[in-house]
């Protein structure tokens, strides 16, 4: 496979162009993050952080809210001009964000082909649509949509390009339980087919256990813990190391999982509200 | 929906939707509402017609309702009405094919970067709180009395109303939107046109609805000065030799114009904004 490193033009650029000059000769590696900062105003949200991602390697990337695990994926994605530090990404990636960002005004497939080049992006348009299973929809507006239908235009979208990185903001944090547990399933079985490298923000502990290959946990700035997942699939809860794994996990994120620890005894007869 | 509350003594509980089950509009037998409509229009022009007829109003003040038609249907034969309709109508199509490509492209200029902003906004919206009426004495100077004055005055009303709102429609576009564009590496041009062209053009159509509203009463008013063809110096001659009756017929079609091409507009949006119905 073709790895083509990028030059970010960031304020403070030393972003590198070319092959990764590091000492580790394994081209597996796609993503090479070396120090990388980022600063607003004077609240510094990532302090010199390192990160590896290799090729087809499923990262899923944990943190507290506004621990800066959106900003690293934007920086990756080449949507922040304020980073500072050194990273080599693949010149073909792609973003899924939160919200499915589908054009209002354009049609499925025209919003699943944007930018796409070539004579055949229309093919390769339908091909995904085919994918996520809404090629029926090709000639709908957005609107019509559902939440779960729209995000998967998105990750068609994404698909389209056959990203070497795929990057993926918090995908299904605004869909309903149901549709995400669908939504799991389906983003494993495109990824088991197409194998690019993934970087998956989220907040949810189960779903980067189930979907990722490797689970890095985003604290003060850097990465402060950074596990393998090595759990049979298909993954189950139930399994006793899927349990040591979100404990594990949770510590990390400084959240306490024992519910009753939390609950205060309702003394009177009144409802809560 | 009626809401109402149905236990006075429980004042937090209200019953939503109706309990009879029928529409609203079935409670009472009604006229097709078409005819409803057109009954407080008849009515009137019934009482126009009546005191006319017994001399309540002089025909020198306001010719009634018949002699109006009547007046009409000469005017149209002898192919008079027809070629002044015309002419006005080209005024004013020639007024809004220069206005709107100026005015689409002055709010793009300033709607995409902050120093065409500086340049073409700031001098734009003091220029609009001008009364283009009262530019005629400058534009009689700049280009006589003839086609290209009239058209002028019109090219500068239609300009204001089609900037406005199509750069605020500019500025509107969400962030987010840009930033999809640039992840998946549209250019400029490309963004222009996926992004801006179709994101202005709700706001682009109101202007042009307003623009559209705006051309036909400049043209009343540059017609009735130094014209020598077209609606208003139909009416302006017709005022020297007391034909009312000709005067109501140039504003009936004045009205039935601005109507048609607001009419026009309405279409061009139904075409056009397909995305924005939902199912």
């Amino acid at each position: 496979m073709a790895r083509q490193p990028v030059i970010d033009r960031a304020s403070n650029s030393s972003w590198i162009a070319g092959p990764s000059r590091s000492q580790d000769a394994s081209d597996a590696v796609v993503v090479r993050a070396e120090g990388v900062g980022r600063t607003f105003g004077r609240r510094v949200v990532l302090d010199g952080l390192d990160l590896e991602i290799r090729e087809g390697e499923f990262l899923a990337l944990l943190g507290r809210s506004g621990s800066g695990k959106s900003t690293l994926l934007r920086a990756f994605a080449g949507l922040d001009d304020g980073i500072e530090g050194r990273a080599v990404v693949p010149a073909r990636r792609a973003v899924v964000f939160q919200d499915a960002r589908l054009l209002p005004w354009a049609r499925v497939l025209d919003n699943v082909v944007l930018g796409l080049r070539g004579a055949d992006a229309h093919r390769r348009g339908r091909a995904a649509l085919d994918e996520v299973e809404l090629l029926a929809h090709e000639r709908d507006w957005p609107k019509t949509l559902s939440g779960g239908e729209a995000q998967r235009v998105a990750l068609a979208r994404a698909l389209a390009r056959e990203p070497a990185l795929l990057l993926l903001d918090e995908p299904f944090g605004a869909l309903d339980a149901l549709t995400r547990i669908r939504m799991h399933a389906l983003l494993a079985g495109l990824c088991a087919r197409h194998r690019p490298a993934v970087l998956l923000v989220t907040h949810d502990v189960d779903e980067a256990i189930l979907l990722a290959d490797r689970v890095a946990v985003l604290t003060d700035g850097r990465i402060s813990l950074d596990a393998t997942v090595e759990i049979d699939e298909p993954r189950r809860r139930a399994d006793r190391r899927f349990a040591a794994l979100r404990s594990r996990l949770l510590a990390e994120l400084g959240v306490d999982e024992d519910i009753e620890a939390h609950r205060t005894p309702i003394t009177t007869h009144q409802p809560l509200h | 929906m009626s809401v109402h509350v149905v236990e006075a003594n429980r004042p937090e509980l209200v019953s939503i939707g109706r309990a009879d089950g029928g529409s609203r509009r079935a409670r009472r037998s009604r006229l097709p509402s078409g005819v409803e409509r057109m009954l407080g229009v008849v009515l009137l022009v019934g009482a126009w017609q009546l005191a006319s007829n017994v001399g309540l109003i002089d025909v020198q003040t306001l010719a009634g309702p018949a002699t109006v038609v009547r007046s009409g249907w000469h005017l149209i034969q002898d192919g008079t009405l027809q070629s002044a309709v015309w002419v006005s109508l080209q005024r004013v199509l020639e007024g809004v094919a220069i206005g709107v490509p100026i005015a689409t492209a002055l709010a793009l200029i300033a709607g995409l970067s902050r120093f065409g902003e500086d340049v073409v906004d700031a001098p734009l919206q003091m220029l609009r709180f001008l009364p283009i009426i009262g530019l005629q004495p400058l534009i009689v100077l700049w280009f006589g009395i003839g086609n290209t004055a009239k058209v002028s005055l019109i090219v500068f009303g239609v300009i204001f109303p089609v900037y406005i709102n199509t750069f605020a429609a500019i500025r509107a576009i969400e962030p987010r939107h840009f930033e999809l564009a640039h992840s998946v590496g549209l250019g400029r041009f490309a963004t222009i046109r996926r992004i801006v062209l179709p994101g202005a053009l709700p706001g682009f159509l109101v202007g042009l609805r307003m623009a559209a509203a705006v051309a036909w009463l400049i043209l009343v008013f540059a017609e009735q000065i130094n014209a020598t063809n077209g609606i208003g110096y139909l009416m302006i001659h017709a005022q020297e030799f007391f034909q009312t009756e000709i005067i109501v017929v140039g504003l009936a079609v004045y009205a039935v114009l601005g109507l048609l091409s607001d009419a026009l507009v309405r279409v061009l949006e139904r075409r056009t904004l397909q995305w924005r119905a939902s199912r």
